[in-house]
């Protein structure tokens, strides 16, 4: 196990690098930083005084070193904009954010695996097609307008929830988080369940075509064989095999969920990382840009660790491979 | 004569798909004696698998049982609700699988899977069921059964993984067990020693086996009796002896033919010429008639009935292979 | 278990009248085909059939603006489903958006597959290191969900038409490349390929008339998907403003312009282009889901 860490651990270090480069280079080299960064009244005086300060004027992949020599001790830039660290800037929002995603991962878990056990275990029944027709609909949901028409409804029209803003942060066990207070909770409701729905679709497709694809196997019918009743065949032997994909795809998805947070950050007013993204890049502010995205990627790197040591947990089969290798 | 422990009488599965009703069993009846081994032979799609589900009520929709009795000491299975099915199931008559990599499940540790099977029928702690489940690893010949309780299938070889889901058959000591062609997917030395095992346990404890397989050669070593299955029918059913020495029923010669032997070495092996016919039309008459050398003209006029041609011995054939006879 | 339930017929029909068959077994899909091709034909003929040229700002009066749905213009014309902020007739604003928003998703989608097809091919014949190069690109991409690549690629190449498609195709090719390159692995070991192989038949007849058409059936299904989500990651960028330039209105955008007169309860201006949107993704989905189910092997039925 430890030795498979270590290894995940130094191939997460080559993809930050990778990384790093794709983001630099398309972010400092291609467009050109100068007209950002210096005042287009500056004299050529002005502006090669200033290209010299920035260092823009040495060579690509020494700007590069210089980059990540910075990014090695946690400096990636100040915001043009809000003349602050951009990884500080980061790192305010994040909280937000990942509060907004976790709560639209429980929410999508709890919706979504009783929904997709139902529709596999009984896929003839009108309520199992329901079931995956309101899937199909919560999967294809263009969740920006979705978001758009949950504030029409609940906010315009009914005025039960507020429609912007993340309400009031409480504290608990020294944690923010506006879970914690009922102004919050009504802030955060609209905005996860946006973003949880269509997470929760797939969810509840892929629960069911797990399903669908145990009750095949052989294993299962020799569960059945040995006369264990359909409870703990479903809850036990059917249940524990796709728990397997579902980790996997989870795990996944919270990335996801992060990076579509941009969407419903945007149209719900949550102050998190999305919506500084999106600010950024409508306001060209570039190193809050690479910042955000060498976040995301390292947030990514850590998601997919902590995935595949649960993966490993549950898949006895795995956990051999790991002793080998 | 005592009673049979398990007795099926015109059985008749059907499964209704797209294509029209597919009689994959139809009007099977065999019975099975204490401690009886009862050879089920057909080639692939003769329903022979069919028949064994059907047994345990676990034949899947589309499929389902439309007629016909199935008698565990005299009580009829067929109709009883899932419950009582239950509780017959793993328990009284007990099912071992074809392909022994699939039938355990891959992620429950093998005293899980071992524990809950007793459990199922008994109420008993988990210290007890443990201790059955390691007394049986034991029975089946698996060394240090301690120990392999807590790993998991894919820890196991073919042939062990097989040994654990017979000794997860045995576990509550079943009337009868229904092995669906065990030893196909192993070597041949690890089938020799399975072969020996099962039919020692079975003698040692009164369980009676029905063995279903394609391979002559295994029942012939094994079974008191043997059914021989075609397309959804028995053709030839009796004492093990005498349908393998006497055949009545071509189809049953044809198979015997098709088995290489020392004896014929060097002569091109026999074959029974053409296919399984489909079982979603089949002919009026006689479903072997199209590739049957002895066919006549009547074969094909109506489904000929099991006529009983010596003591015990009987084929659904009307030109059968019997001395004096064509 | 021994053997497959049973053993059902060969019956004389070509596959693809089989296909056609199966997926009329369910009438959701049925229904959303039917749907589908209605959408299609309305984008195809969308200057036809629209009551106006939403573009053509001679023709739009800004006294007309905001008005709710069935109102009528100075000059006659039935807002059917309303105005927008300019005084343009939403119905054929969202005509014209279909189109677009179809063009720009199917275009993006057969210039993904092509990519895709190609590399996935490439690294299935070459292996090597070039495999791995592209398997890990491909990797590399699919752990990043399409929305974060998109946002990086539009930022760093800036708006228009042309970016956008670029960036949906390079958001896209990665999943035909995998599934390509793993079909491909498969079938080349498949005894018909190695018959092929022994006959002397050369390299690239194998590749064409023997492995892609094998690699259809999961292709098509990957396709339909990703056309439907080329279509909404479109539809989010433009909404997100990073996308279509005002010039060509996708119904993102159409959307977006909707958004600050929600909060006022003029909902038609947002609520009708994504109707049609959800309409069409929905559609496409149905689609994709059954030709998914009757062409996985796994769950033949």
């Amino acid at each position: 196990m430890t030795v498979f860490i270590v290894r995940r651990l130094m191939q997460s270090v080559v993809i930050l690098l990778v990384m790093s480069v794709i983001v630099f280079l398309g972010v400092f080299a291609i467009g050109n930083p100068v007209d950002i960064l210096i005042s287009p009244d500056a004299d050529q005086m002005e502006r090669e005084r200033a290209i010299r300060a920035l260092g823009l004027d040495l060579p690509l992949w020494e700007q590069y070193f210089v980059f990540l020599r910075n990014a090695a001790v946690g400096d990636l830039g100040r915001s043009f904009v809000f003349n602050e660290p951009a990884l500080r800037l980061i790192f305010e929002r994040m909280p937000a954010t990942l509060e907004l995603a976790f709560t639209a991962v429980v929410l999508s878990l709890v919706v979504g695996i009783p929904l997709g056990l139902y529709a596999g275990l009984k896929p003839q029944t009108a309520t199992s097609k329901g079931i995956m027709a309101g899937s199909i609909v919560g999967f294809s949901l263009p969740s920006f307008w979705q978001g758009l028409m949950f504030i029409m409804v609940f906010a315009v029209m009914l005025g039960w929830l507020p429609s912007t803003g993340r309400g009031q942060v409480g504290s608990f066990l020294g944690i923010k988080s506006s879970l914690f207070t009922r102004d919050g909770l009504a802030h955060v409701i609209l905005p996860a369940i946006n973003l949880a729905l269509g997470n929760a679709a797939l969810i509840i497709r892929l629960t069911r075509a797990g399903v669908r694809e145990t009750l095949l196997q052989d294993y299962v019918k020799f569960a059945r064989a040995k006369g264990l009743t359909h409870r703990r065949v479903v809850g036990v032997h059917v249940l524990k095999n796709i728990l397997i994909p579902l980790v996997t795809v989870v795990g996944l998805e919270i990335g996801g969920l992060i990076a579509f947070a941009v969407v419903t950050e945007s149209i719900f007013a949550w102050p998190g990382m999305g919506k500084l993204i999106i600010d950024s890049i409508n306001q060209l502010d570039r190193p809050v840009m690479v910042a955000y995205l060498m976040m995301i990627v390292f947030l990514f790197i850590v998601i997919n660790l902590v995935v595949d040591v649960l993966y490993s947990v549950i898949d006895p089969r795995v956990r051999l491979q790991d002793v080998k290798g | 004569m005592s009673q049979p422990t398990l007795a099926v009488r015109d059985l008749k599965t059907h499964f209704f798909t797209r294509g029209g009703v597919v009689k994959a069993v139809d009007g099977v009846s065999f019975q099975i004696g204490k401690g009886r081994i009862l050879g089920l032979v057909g080639e692939s799609g003769s329903g022979k698998s069919i028949t064994g589900f059907s047994i345990l009520g676990l034949v899947d929709p589309p499929g389902r049982v439309v007629e016909g009795e199935i008698l565990l000491k005299g009580e009829n299975l067929v109709g009883q609700p899932d419950e009582r099915l239950r509780a017959v199931r793993g328990n009284r008559i007990a099912m071992i699988f074809q392909d022994p990599m699939m039938t355990l499940n891959p992620v429950l540790r093998i005293d899980t899977q071992m524990i809950e099977a007793v459990q199922a029928h008994h109420d008993v702690g988990a210290d007890v069921a443990r201790a059955r489940a390691r007394d049986a690893l034991g029975r089946v010949g698996i060394p240090s059964p301690e120990e392999r309780l807590n790993a998991y299938p894919h820890q196991f070889s073919g042939g062990m993984r097989q040994r654990v889901a017979i000794a997860i058959a045995l576990l509550n000591n079943p009337e009868v067990i229904i092995a669906d062609e065990p030893t196909t997917a192993l070597d041949v030395t690890i089938q020799g020693q399975i072969l020996y095992e099962v039919q020692k346990l079975c003698r040692e404890t009164g369980t009676s086996l029905i063995w279903i397989t394609h391979d002559l050669s295994v029942v012939a070593g094994l079974a008191d009796d043997i059914c021989v299955m075609y397309a959804g029918k028995i053709v030839e059913s009796g004492p093990i002896d005498d349908v393998l020495d006497r055949s009545l029923h071509p189809y049953t010669k044809g198979l015997l033919g098709s088995v290489p032997s020392r004896n014929k070495r060097g002569s091109p092996l026999a074959q029974i010429p053409g296919m399984t016919p489909s079982l979603l039309s089949l002919p009026s008459g006689c479903p072997f008639a199209d590739r049957c050398p002895r066919v006549q003209d009547d074969c094909r006029a109506a489904l000929p009935p099991m006529v009983e041609y010596r003591p015990g011995q009987a084929a659904r054939c009307i030109h059968p292979h019997v001395e004096g006879r064509a | 278990m021994s053997e497959p339930t049973v053993i059902v017929p060969a019956k004389a029909e070509t596959p693809f009248r089989r296909l056609v068959s199966e997926f009329a077994d369910d009438k959701l899909a049925v229904g959303g085909a039917v749907v589908l091709s209605i959408i299609l034909l309305v984008a195809l003929f969308a200057p036809l059939i629209s009551p106006q040229n939403p573009y053509d700002l001679s023709k739009l009066d800004i006294l007309d603006s905001r008005m709710p749905p069935g109102s009528k213009s100075m000059d006659g014309i039935t807002f059917w489903l309303g105005t927008d902020g300019q005084g343009r007739d939403m119905l054929s604003g969202i005509f014209y958006g279909l189109r677009t928003s179809l063009a720009v998703g199917v275009f993006s989608g057969i210039c993904a597959m092509m990519l895709g097809m190609a590399m996935g091919l490439i690294a299935a014949y070459v292996g090597g290191r070039t495999e791995t190069l592209i398997m890990r690109l491909v990797d590399l991409q699919l752990s990043f969900p399409t929305i974060l690549i998109a946002l990086i690629l539009l930022a760093v190449l800036g708006q228009g038409v042309g970016k956008i498609i670029l960036a949906l195709i390079i958001v896209q090719w990665s999943y035909y490349a995998r599934i390509i390159r793993g079909t491909a692995l498969v079938e080349r070991r498949r005894e018909y390929v190695e018959a092929a192989i022994c006959l002397g038949l050369s390299k690239p007849r194998i590749i064409f008339s023997h492995v892609l058409p094998n690699c259809m059936p999961p292709m098509i299904v990957i396709g339909t998907v990703q056309v439907a989500g080329a279509i909404a990651l479109e539809a989010t960028l433009s909404f997100l403003g990073i996308g279509l330039p005002i010039t060509e209105p996708s119904l993102g955008l159409l959307i977006a312009n909707g958004f600050e007169y929600l909060l006022s309860g003029k909902y038609w201006i947002s609520f009708f282009p994504g109707i049609a949107l959800l309409v069409t993704i929905i559609s496409i989905n149905l689609v994709g889901d059954q030709l998914r189910d009757i062409l996985n092997p796994r769950l033949q039925r």
